[in-house]
């Protein structure tokens, strides 16, 4: 584990105001969830999680066909799709987009894949302006901080934050009342929406059958990104791809419920190439980018490509309970909770936080709540398989494989461990300066307690019977 | 004939908890079973599945099959164990078609002990009187890898004098994890004292649960709350009268 993750995770257990707005907003995600999913208000709730599991399956193992059916069908409306590699290929789409347009101004939607690949960093880099429009994401766009949570970016954020951070940076003073927070907010976006020359958002599905992009809402703000300036961009994962329109009568049910126990949320928009002749609304080009960034890498790999399933529907951080303790801000990455931590080392390589497969203490509360079955605690096993062994580690796992298969070597061993770990011994171990009380013993004697070793083991009792 | 059943005792109730072992045998004796201990069983194996090291684990599944291989039904005071010998160790032998086949035949005779009693020996009344007021906790992988809710409660329900109050969130971890309690003690330690708080609150004088892990937690949190809130499992409160 880096000294980082541990850092982090000491500081957010040591906060009570943060452990309580975690815990009391995953609280309330949690129980509106049960509530939606209960036996009685939706009965075929195990088998629709089965379909949407069957259906993302079927979709990853056959992600070429789809790609191209969704491709076609996306430019036979008039719109274009543009497949990149990685988090420059995107940036250097919408640069060039945007000076051949003349565009200054970029209003965006609620994407977790541009916060995956950095885009505003990348767009502000270069002069133009990208504008958040989800409330949360506006009030961490202004903070400069990255979501805590996939579905609540701002769910660490009590309104006396938000307060605070409207001072500093709006020089709005001392308005503590959230929908005046709320309509602060509007004021401001609403001239951005209309100024806007580009609308960037993500996507919640692609359907291949019809072309169409997406996006479940409850602001109507991505609406608003989508359809008010000239150019919309949807910058989806390739993941995200569904075969048919019909699918969406499985999926629909299980986002909305998983995520924040609404049966449905309040928007949800199928868009499907640009404005056509006698139609009103909507943007003059259409473009959908499918992002790679090392999806097809995960592909390879039959037995963890179910990390690809994920709809981002955050239920799996609201019922881990290392999620609720640690928050977001902990996990390395922009993904947090049980799916960030087997998405990380698939995505970054695990070097880039090797302490986080281990992060979990195997509850498996996250696979039971997930809509699309991922099995994340097999996933996170697997991992750990692949991590980079510890030397000292390595050996004493060893010499524990020895021992368990020489019953009289691992009797003698246990007596001669119960000897030295008396409860003297243990006592002797805490008050000891050096070499016994390092880190994980001390840390591990600070909260639980060995049992004195009894006098005899089960298998000297029952000789004695 | 009494029918004839095996006790994995598991690694932790041999060397730290033996009256645990000693009351499951107890219980399954006066419902006439006649109990064996195959000498040479060690550990599941588990603690090296769940760090990563896959071979080692495989060695230590071997000795296990080895060992419990001719036995008839096959009882464990643990839901963690029992589930990595039933779910996992067909995994662990993905690659060996034949030692798979064998772990997987084993794995249907490997009983959590209440399961053992409610859905193999058809009990839920072992005749038992606990005069106190208890909490249950279940058991991450008794609960969800193994689908045990309602076993060790129709159970308590039979006890003479004993009365059960539910926790209150009733699914939660109780932080252990195995290594990951060494790895991420202070973490782990959080969890423990959520678990403890959500004990209190029930009132109850003992917690009870069919992991002797878990209550070791437990009792870790318990005790650093200075609350003399004592935990037991469920074989010790079925063996008393």
């Amino acid at each position: 584990m880096s000294l980082e993750f541990d850092s982090k995770i000491h500081k957010t257990l040591a906060d009570a105001r943060l452990q309580q707005a975690i815990y009391t907003a995953t609280g309330r995600f949690k129980d509106a969830r049960l509530k939606v999913v209960a036996q009685d208000v939706l009965p075929e709730y195990q088998e629709l999680r089965a379909q949407a599991n069957a259906l993302k399956k079927h979709t990853i193992d056959h992600l070429d066909h789809y790609l191209e059916q969704f491709q076609s069908q996306v430019e036979a409306h008039g719109g274009k799709v543009v497949f990149c590699q990685d988090a420059a290929a995107v940036a250097d789409f919408v640069l060039t987009l945007a000076k051949e347009r003349g565009a200054r101004l970029i209003v965006k939607s609620k994407s977790m894949t541009t916060e995956e690949i950095d885009l505003n960093e990348r767009l502000e880099h270069h002069g133009l302006e990208a504008v958040e429009t989800d409330f949360g994401e506006y009030i961490l766009q202004l903070a400069r901080e990255r979501p805590y949570h996939i579905v609540a970016p701002a769910l660490h954020k009590t309104r006396y934050d938000v307060a605070e951070i409207f001072e500093q940076r709006l020089h709005i003073a001392n308005e503590t009342v959230i929908e005046k927070q709320a309509a602060i907010a509007r004021a401001a976006l609403r001239e951005k929406f209309l100024a806007a020359d580009i609308g960037i958002s993500g996507a919640n599905f692609l359907v291949a059958d019809s072309g169409a992009v997406v996006i479940v809402e409850n602001e109507g703000n991505a609406r608003l990104a989508t359809s008010a300036p000239r150019t919309h961009i949807a910058i989806a994962g390739i993941e995200k791809l569904i075969p048919r329109a019909q699918d969406l009568a499985t999926f629909l049910k299980l986002l909305a419920r998983s995520a924040t126990g609404q049966p449905l949320s309040v928007y949800t928009s199928f868009l499907s190439g640009p404005r056509r002749e006698g139609e009103i609304d909507g943007p003059d080009e259409f473009y959908v980018v499918l992002l790679d960034n090392g999806r097809t890498r995960l592909l390879e790999n039959p037995a963890r490509r179910q990390s690809l399933y994920c709809i981002r529907c955050g239920a799996c951080l609201n019922a881990c309970p290392v999620y609720r303790k640690i928050g977001g801000h902990s996990f390395p990455w922009v993904y947090s909770g049980p799916i960030g931590a087997i998405l990380t080392p698939q995505f970054m390589g695990a070097a880039h936080e090797p302490g986080l497969p281990f992060a979990s203490s195997l509850c498996g509360a996250c696979a039971e709540v997930c809509p699309v079955k991922i099995d994340i605690p097999k996933v996170l096993l697997e991992l750990r398989a692949d991590a980079p062994h510890n030397r000292w580690e390595s050996l004493a796992f060893r010499v524990f494989a020895w021992l368990m298969r020489h019953p009289r070597a691992y009797e003698l061993a246990g007596r001669v461990a119960a000897s030295l770990v008396s409860s003297e011994g243990v006592r002797w171990i805490r008050s000891a300066p050096g070499l016994l009380n390092f880190g994980p013993i001390r840390a591990w004697l600070a909260e639980r307690d060995l049992p004195p070793p009894p006098a005899h083991t089960f298998r000297e009792l029952w000789r004695r019977r | 004939m009494a029918r004839r059943v095996s006790l994995f005792v598991t690694c932790i109730v041999d060397q730290l908890f033996p009256q645990i072992g000693m009351a499951m045998a107890e219980v399954l004796e006066r419902l006439g079973f006649a109990v064996a201990f195959p000498q040479a069983q060690t550990c599941c194996g588990q603690p090296a599945f769940n760090s990563g090291y896959r071979q080692e684990a495989r060695q230590v599944a071997r000795h296990f099959l080895e060992v419990f291989e001719n036995c008839e039904s096959i009882v464990v005071p643990s839901g963690s164990c029992t589930s990595m010998v039933v779910h996992h160790y067909a995994e662990l032998f993905a690659d060996e078609p034949r030692t798979r086949s064998r772990a997987v035949s084993l794995a249907a005779r490997v009983h959590e002990f209440s399961s053992f009693l409610t859905e193999v020996a058809g009990v839920e009344d072992v005749g038992a009187r606990f005069e106190d007021v208890v909490t249950f906790h279940d058991g991450c992988h008794a609960l969800r890898e193994l689908g045990i809710r309602s076993a060790p409660r129709r159970l308590l329900a039979n006890v003479r004098g004993l009365e059960l109050r539910e926790l209150e969130p009733r699914e939660e971890c109780c932080g252990f994890g195995g290594t990951f309690s060494v790895k991420f003690g202070e973490l782990s330690g959080a969890m423990a004292r959520g678990k403890a708080e959500a004990i209190i609150q029930t009132g109850a004088k003992t917690v009870v649960s069919l992991d002797p892990s878990c209550l070791m937690q437990i009792q870790g949190a318990l005790s650093r709350a200075g609350l003399s809130i004592r935990t037991l499992h469920l074989a010790e409160v079925l063996a008393s009268r």
